[in-house]
This record gives C-alpha cells, sequence and structure tokens, in this order.
C-alpha cells in the first residue's frame, strides 16, 4: 500500500470510530427512554445494538492504535490521539455496561421521575455529540475544537444539575430505601457519562495547544 | 596518487561536514521519526553531490579571490587547517563552522606567503556571516506566518497533513542538501581549485572540467560522511538543540535553505544583475547558523519567549575567534610544513611595471600613477606598498596588480599536451606558431594566440568560454618557468 491509500484507509477508519461514538450515544439515549417507558422488547433492542457496536469500536481502536505505531504516523500527536481514542471507546464501554445493568437489574423508576430521567439522559447525549463533534474538528479543523469544547462543559454542568435534582426528588419521595439507593446509583451512572466526556475534552484541549501552528 | 594525497585534507574536512551539516538539514526529521535514517541519508547524499557539481562554482570563485593558492602543499596545510579547528573547537564545545575555518586558514596562508588578502572580498564575507542568520529569521517568519494562515484558511486533516509534512520534509531535505553542497563545496575543495588540474571530459554536449571533477570528489566526501557518521549526529542534534513540531521543522529547513542557496546561486546573481537589482554575494555560510537563524525566528513568531540568547552570542563571538584560529594555525602549520618537511607551501609572486605593463593598463582605461618609479616589486605586499601615498581606487589597484602580476612562461612543444587537455588541431598549430617564444604575463599570451587563430579567442558563448578559460589555466601552469 502507497503512503496515499494508508493515510486515506486510516482517516476512514478514525471517521468510523467517531460516528460508532456517536451512534451509541443515540442509542443511550433510546434506550433510557424506551426503558422508561416500559417497551421493554425495544428496549433489548437497542441494548444488543449498543453491544455490536462496542465490539466493532474494539476491532477499530486495536487497528487504528497498531497502524498509528507500526508506521510511525504523527509521531508528535501520536500519544494524543492514542489518548482521545481510548477515551471514546471508554465512553462506548461504560454506555454498553449501563444499559446491561438497566437489562439485568430492572431498577424501578417511580412514574414521577421518568421525565426527569430522561431529560438527564439528553443532556449527556448532548454533552457526548459536542464532544464527538470536538474530536472530529481536532482531526479534520484544529480551529474549531475550542467551539465544541465550550459546549461540552455547558451541557456537562446541564445534566449534573439535572441529576442534582433527579436524586433530591428521589430522596423525598416515599418509598423503600433499598429502591432510593438503588435507583440513585443509576442516576449517578448515567452522569457519570458526561463527566467522562467532560474529562476527554480537557485533554483534547491540551492536545491542541501542542498542534496549534 | 599524489594529487589524492594533498586532497586528503580538504576531503576530510568534505566528511566532517557531510557527518555534522546533514543533521542541520535531516536531523528534525529524522530524530522525530518523520523520515527514515536511509531515506535521508539517499536524497542528501545524491542532492549533495548535485549541487556542489553543478553549482559549487560561485560561493568558491569568492574564496578564490580572498586568497588564491598557488601550491598543491599549500592547499593542503590551508584545508588541514581548517580540519583542525574545526575538531579542536567542535572538541572544546564551541561554536565552529566550516566556512569560517576556511577563511581564516586562506588569510593565514595570505600572510605567510606574502599575498594581499583581498579586503573586498573578506568585507563580502564577514558581512554575508552576519547576514546568514538574520535573513534565515526573517524568512522563517515569513514563511511560518503564511503557513499558519494556510492552516487557517485552509484546514486540513491531521494525518493528511502528517503525509504532506513527510513529503514536505523530505522534498525541502533535498534543496537543503543541494544548497548545502552548492554553498559549502567551497570550502571543502574551493582552496585547491588553482591547484588541481583534472583532465576535461567531454561529453559532446557537455563538457565535464577539472572544476567540476573536484567539486565532485569533493561533494562524495560529504556524502561518505553523510552515510558513515551523519545518523548519530541526526539522532543527538535533532533532539536535544530545538524541539520543533515537524511544521515548525519544515520552515527551518526551508528557510535555512534558501538562505545557503540565495548565497551560491550564480543564476539568481545573473537574473537580478540582468534586471540592474543588487546581487547577493556568493560566500560559503553556515548552515548550522541559518539554522538557528530560522528557529529564532519561529520563536519571534511565538512572542519571543524561549529565545536562547546566550546562543546568539555564540555565533557572533564564533565568527571571531574561529577564522584567527584557524588563521594561526595555519600560519604556524605552513612554517612548519615548509622548513621542517622542506614542502614548497606557495609559489612568490612578483610584479613588474614595465612600459610594456603600463602601456596595457592604460589602454584599459587605467591611468598608471606617475609617482610609482619602481618597476619590479617581489611581492604583492611591495607592491601594495607602493601604491599606498597614490590616489587609487582598489578596482583599479586590483587590475593594475592583475595586469602586472609576473608569470613567466615559455612555449614548449616538446611537453606532451595533448594528455591533459582536450585541444583542438587548430589550437596546437597555433601552439606550435609560438614555439620557444617566451611570456611574461598570462595576458600576453592571451594575446598572442587569439591574433594567430580564432579557437584561442574569447566569444560570447559562456560555455565555449568556460572550456576556453580551462584550458589557458592548463597551458599557463604546463609552461610555467618553475624555479624547482
Amino acid at each position: 500500500m502507497s503512503i496515499f491509500t494508508k493515510t486515506k484507509d486510516l482517516v476512514a477508519k478514525i471517521d468510523e470510530f467517531i460516528d460508532q461514538t456517536s451512534n451509541v450515544a443515540l442509542h443511550f439515549k433510546e434506550a433510557i427512554y424506551l426503558f422508561t417507558s416500559e417497551r421493554m422488547k425495544e428496549f433489548e433492542e437497542r441494548s444488543l445494538k449498543i453491544h455490536e457496536i462496542e465490539v466493532r469500536a474494539d476491532t477499530l481502536k486495536r487497528d487504528i492504535e497498531s497502524k498509528l505505531y507500526s508506521e510511525t504516523l504523527i509521531p508528535e500527536s501520536r500519544g494524543d490521539v492514542l489518548g482521545i481514542i481510548e477515551g471514546m471507546d471508554g465512553l462506548i464501554d461504560w454506555s454498553k455496561s449501563t444499559i446491561q445493568e438497566f437489562s439485568i437489574e430492572k431498577p424501578e423508576i417511580p412514574e414521577k421521575l421518568n421525565e426527569s430521567i430522561v431529560e438527564l439522559t439528553h443532556q449527556v447525549y448532548l454533552t457526548v455529540d459536542a464532544l464527538t463533534s470536538s474530536v472530529r474538528s481536532y482531526f479534520y479543523n484544529i480551529n474549531e475544537v475550542k467551539n465544541y469544547d465550550n459546549k461540552v462543559h455547558f451541557y456537562e454542568s446541564e445534566a449534573d444539575s439535572v441529576a442534582e435534582r433527579v436524586r433530591r426528588d428521589l430522596f423525598a419521595m416515599d418509598i423503600d430505601l433499598s429502591k432510593k439507593i438503588h435507583l440513585r446509583y443509576f442516576i449517578s451512572r448515567i452522569d457519570i457519562l458526561a463527566d467522562k466526556a467532560e474529562d476527554l475534552v480537557d485533554r483534547i484541549a491540551i492536545s491542541t495547544i501542542k498542534r496549534i501552528v | 596518487m599524489t594529487i589524492l594525497i594533498f586532497l586528503s585534507s580538504g576531503l576530510f574536512l568534505g566528511w566532517s561536514l557531510g557527518a555534522n551539516d546533514a543533521a542541520n538539514i535531516f536531523g528534525t526529521a529524522v530524530s522525530a521519526k518523520m523520515v527514515r535514517f536511509k531515506t535521508a541519508a539517499i536524497v542528501s547524499g545524491i542532492f549533495v553531490v548535485l549541487g556542489a557539481t553543478f553549482s559549487g562554482a560561485g560561493a568558491s570563485g569568492t574564496l578564490g579571490k580572498l586568497g588564491s593558492i598557488n601550491q598543491i602543499a599549500g592547499a593542503f596545510i590551508v584545508a588541514f587547517s581548517a580540519a583542525i579547528t574545526v575538531y579542536w573547537m567542535t572538541k572544546l564545545k564551541l561554536p565552529v563552522s566550516t566556512s569560517q575555518a576556511i577563511v581564516g586558514a586562506i588569510i593565514g596562508w595570505n600572510f605567510f606567503s606574502d599575498f594581499l588578502t583581498n579586503y573586498d572580498s573578506l568585507r563580502k564575507i564577514l558581512l554575508t556571516w552576519v547576514l546568514c542568520p538574520v535573513l534565515s529569521a526573517f524568512f522563517s517568519i515569513i514563511l511560518y506566518k503564511t503557513m499558519k494562515i494556510i492552516y487557517i484558511k485552509k484546514p486540513i486533516h491531521l494525518l493528511k497533513q502528517d503525509k504532506y509534512n513527510r513529503i514536505g520534509l523530505i522534498v525541502v531535505g533535498a534543496f537543503g542538501a543541494y544548497s548545502l553542497g552548492a554553498n559549502n563545496i567551497a570550502n571543502v575543495v574551493g582552496v585547491f581549485v588553482p591547484v588541481i588540474n583534472f583532465k576535461t571530459i567531454d561529453f559532446g554536449f557537455y563538457s565535464f572540467s577539472s572544476v567540476e571533477q573536484l567539486f565532485l570528489l569533493g561533494g562524495i566526501a560529504i556524502t561518505v560522511g553523510i552515510v558513515t557518521y551523519s545518523k548519530r549526529v541526526m539522532e543527538t542534534v535533532g533532539n536535544s538543540i530545538f524541539k520543533l513540531n515537524p511544521e515548525g521543522a519544515f520552515i527551518v529547513v526551508l528557510s535555512s535553505s534558501l538562505v545557503l542557496f540565495l548565497f551560491a546561486s550564480q543564476g539568481l546573481e545573473k537574473f537580478l544583475s540582468s534586471y540592474g537589482l543588487p546581487t547577493l554575494p556568493l560566500v560559503p555560510v553556515s548552515s548550522s547558523q541559518a539554522v538557528v537563524g530560522a528557529v529564532i525566528g519561529i520563536g519571534i513568531t511565538h512572542g519571543g519567549k524561549g529565545i536562547n540568547y546566550r546562543v546568539l552570542g555564540n555565533i557572533a563571538s564564533g565568527w571571531v575567534t574561529t577564522p584567527i584560529a584557524a588563521g594561526i594555525i595555519s600560519f604556524i602549520s605552513l612554517f612548519v610544513f615548509q622548513n621542517v618537511f622542506n614542502q614548497k607551501v606557495y609559489t612568490p609572486i612578483s610584479y613588474e611595471l614595465t612600459n610594456v605593463v603600463v602601456e596595457k593598463i592604460e589602454k584599459n582605461g587605467i591611468a598608471v600613477p606617475k609617482d610609482i618609479q619602481k618597476i619590479e616589486y617581489k611581492n604583492a605586499i611591495d607592491f601594495q606598498k607602493a601604491f599606498e601615498k597614490v590616489k587609487i581606487n582598489d578596482n583599479d589597484f586590483l587590475a593594475i596588480l592583475k595586469l602586472s602580476k609576473l608569470t613567466p612562461m615559455k612555449i614548449d612543444m616538446k611537453k606532451e599536451i595533448t594528455k591533459n587537455c582536450n585541444l583542438n588541431f587548430k589550437q596546437i598549430e597555433a601552439l606550435k606558431n609560438i614555439d620557444g617564444r617566451v611570456f611574461n604575463h598570462e595576458w600576453k599570451l592571451i594575446e598572442s594566440l587569439s591574433k594567430i587563430d580564432s579557437s584561442w579567442r574569447f566569444s560570447k558563448d559562456k560555455q565555449l568560454n568556460k572550456k576556453l578559460h580551462e584550458q589557458y589555466n592548463y597551458i599557463f601552469t604546463l609552461f610555467a618557468k618553475t624555479n624547482k
């Protein structure tokens, strides 16, 4: 393979990896919505979809990493790129395991909280979506990374405040403490996805400073 | 064989130049693993030889004007002293450049052999040394800013950028190697140009002159230095002196190569002068200093932070210390070589202002001052002293000096001539016409031969003139009445 085809191939792989992360966030949001609507069959289908994406993303990740190293590409930014890819893979894994736990543990959600949890998931989705845009600009147009960084921080803090509100509402309810604690665990898991996205965007910000000429 | 032994000091200088200076071109790229060493060595090897062979004459001419060494043993010592200076100063971790060492060594020879140092050339050389890093910094600022604008206006994918960087580093590396060869070959074999005469190889469409062959040899020596030793230098230099991203490395190599090219390109010189624009002097400069200048340029675009001003001081001190050290070493070595090893390190040249010479000078439109009484001068220093009291401009003085230079020659057709120079039948017939005659000045022989046959006449054809110059130089040396 010539240097031109090699680059094209790798660019396509990285693009696909970013797309898959973005897809996972969409499926994640839909899955939680289906769960709160108690449409369990469709929820399980989403869960399976996320699992498939996770497997594909793992293959892509290994491929990208080995190509970057074996062909000594982007020597200056290689560590950063690997960090970003790993971070996104972490997001995919986290989404997958969260949905899996919903599927296994089937937490009981009081009807009153359904809407808030869907809202929380939406904020988390927006955070991850802004992150994928930031990653895309890191590769395609370094000068635009900053715009998305700001969005990620904004949506993450929105998600935090929604999560806090849901937890307060939850613990104000007259239900078993065990159920409260069980549900709190799930609320935290959803919120952590936004935190992870924020951590990653901070890393991208630093890598960007290195690359701006 | 003897020639090769004497040439060895120049070739050694070439080797060390290849080992050290190729790192300026490909160091960052190789140490960052953007370009494989093998690729770097092949590309720089080929282009150094090309640059040296086909564009080396310009800068070499300037060194020749500074001091025209007329004995091969002298040239050996001059190159040897420069090599020792470079080696010694590198050991002491002092900044050094081959260009500065060779200039000092030549001046050392001038002093030793009572030859005039052409201060006009020297001034030109010194000015260029100062100009070199400054110009390089200027180029790198402009190019870096331009690149920044392009990147903002037309962003490209990280991996594509990486690919372009790799290709770019190889392309500018090739250009850098060409410029290095063209500019610095003068340091390596420049001093041997007047004293070594190889047989001109005629390919019909191109005649491969003695000078070009000498440059080719020097270029090969540089290449050997690159292949055998530069890997280590590249791996350390690339990492320790400057930490640049690949885009920065690209700009640094491009700017410093441009500077080296500008100070070596006869083509550009002709182009500028044909439009009446001021030309750049063709002078061997230090590639390391050009690189430092370019790195500083990038530092300036980043707000001047992180510029190590001590490096600047070191460069400036090198302009003075290196030539002085090389000059002293050269002077002492010449003394030792002449008196201990009984080697002739220079041919004394005397000057005469006979009526014939004065007539010729006046024909050239230069008035010879009336106060000059004496006719013979045993060396250029005495000749200059005689002219000290009269008002005369430098160019006129140099023209007088050239025309009154005594170069006794006796045409002796028993000497074998066809072997070493591609003289044609008519030219040989013309020489036979003046067999046995004695000429005291080069211009007199040229006049006589031109009168006899047009094949000895200079024309407008540059390629032919180049060949004719070679042939004249050959017969000057062949028929010189040496006082061995």
